[in-house]
């Protein structure tokens, strides 16, 4: 599968959530998972030595939310190719559209599915 | 000259008797060797036939016994390609609840529990609008400590009812679940005392309080048979993180209160 070995990024700032994705992501074999609790912690962790193959962020977040991050990843050469799912919750259509409007590949709705979540990575790794 | 030349074709003539003779034995004996040829040749090619038949028969049969294997086999694959979205499913749901009852006991926090509850109602239960309410077992009443989704159900952040009254006091008291049926004459209708759910919090048939769900997320439409079990096993353990936390927090606080008395004793004297 193109998206085993993958280096995947999961920002969000509650651990019981961070804790679920990264769970689900674990079915990708040899797959790795970085943890940030919000945009700031995740711009280190994309500066940092370790390839990001998939970013999974969330919307809302203390210090800096999803949609800022998003955007700052787009505007930035290295990163702006790497692919991100932003996972919303109900209600936030909003959100949604921004995200994807300022280039987010893809969105997840709460309460998130694990068979789903794998399918869209499934999908943005193997295009 | 007339009777030498008439013997000679007396002898001519007796040859050509004789020839004639053996031709007809020669086409007799062949006559009778075709016949013999043709008999042999129809009763080989009759067996030929009937070896080829019960070969055809033969591969027929065999056929029909793949084909009948071919169906057995794509039926068993469609039921392991279900029972494998089962056992996936299965596996979610017990990761989910791996995870969940991880970060329940993961801290003694009263705040912090009552916060990963809420968590993981939003996010696994899937609810938009609910509320959390511990027992006080002074005054038997139950009190909201935790809500969401208060412009939903305005009046959940100070639910405050007693125990055997109305259907959530019922719940504390029975220690039973509550789903709505929606199938009432009323449309299964959402109040403040007629939730959509209300799961107690219960350590054995100790209950502490509860867990009632008002409004789900949009994009659940009700509850899956899977969210009844699980709701009620997250409920345990969320009940036993809260108990022990409550009872942390207490005890902490005895703590500093003896450890302040000390501190006066000590400075008294």
């Amino acid at each position: 599968m193109a998206s085993d070995n993958a280096n995947f990024l999961v920002v969000e700032d509650s651990p019981t959530m961070r804790q679920l994705i990264s769970f689900s992501l674990k079915r990708f074999k040899n797959a790795r998972i970085l943890e940030a609790v919000d945009g700031v912690d995740a711009l280190k962790k994309l500066s940092g030595p370790d390839k990001i193959d998939l970013i999974l962020t969330d919307i809302n977040m203390p210090v800096m939310d999803g949609l800022k991050l998003v955007s700052l990843v787009r505007q930035n050469a290295q990163l702006k190719n790497i692919p991100i799912i932003i996972i919303t919750t109900e209600g936030a259509e909003e959100d949604r559209e921004r995200g994807l409007a300022l280039g987010a590949n893809a969105y997840i709705s709460k309460p998130i599915q694990s068979s789903h979540l794998i399918k869209t990575i499934s999908e943005l790794l193997t295009v | 000259m007339t009777e030498e030349r008439a013997e000679k074709f007396l002898e001519l003539f007796n040859k050509g008797k004789e020839f004639t003779e053996e031709l007809l034995r020669e086409n007799q004996r062949l006559r009778y060797r075709l016949a013999m040829l043709e008999t042999e040749s129809a009763a080989g090619s009759n067996d030929e036939i009937q070896r080829l038949r019960d070969e055809v028969q033969q591969l027929t049969e065999e056929n029909r016994r793949i084909a009948q294997r071919f169906k057995e086999v794509e039926e068993e694959n469609k039921d392991f390609a279900n029972r494998y979205i089962e056992v996936e499913e299965q596996n979610n749901n017990l990761a989910n609840l791996y995870v969940a009852s991880y970060q329940l006991h993961s801290t003694l926090d009263f705040r912090e529990v009552i916060q990963i509850v809420q968590e993981i109602v939003i996010n696994l239960i899937g609810a938009e609008s609910f509320a959390i309410l511990l027992l006080d077992e002074k005054t038997n009443e139950l009190k909201t400590i935790a809500s969401e989704g208060e412009d939903v159900m305005p009046g959940i952040e100070s639910i405050s009812t007693r125990l055997g009254d109305g259907v959530l006091g019922s719940v504390a008291k029975t220690g039973e679940s509550y789903y709505i049926n929606q199938d009432l004459e009323d449309g299964g209708k959402v109040t403040l005392d007629k939730p959509l759910a209300a799961v107690p919090l219960k350590i054995k048939e100790h209950v502490i309080g509860l867990v009632v769900i008002y409004k789900l997320l949009q994009q659940k439409d009700s509850f899956s048979a899977v969210d009844y079990e699980l709701f009620s096993l997250l409920a345990a353990h969320a009940a036993t993180a809260i108990f022990s936390s409550k009872l942390y927090s207490q005890s902490e606080r005895k703590l500093n209160t003896i450890q302040s008395f000390l501190d006066l004793l000590t400075t008294t004297s």
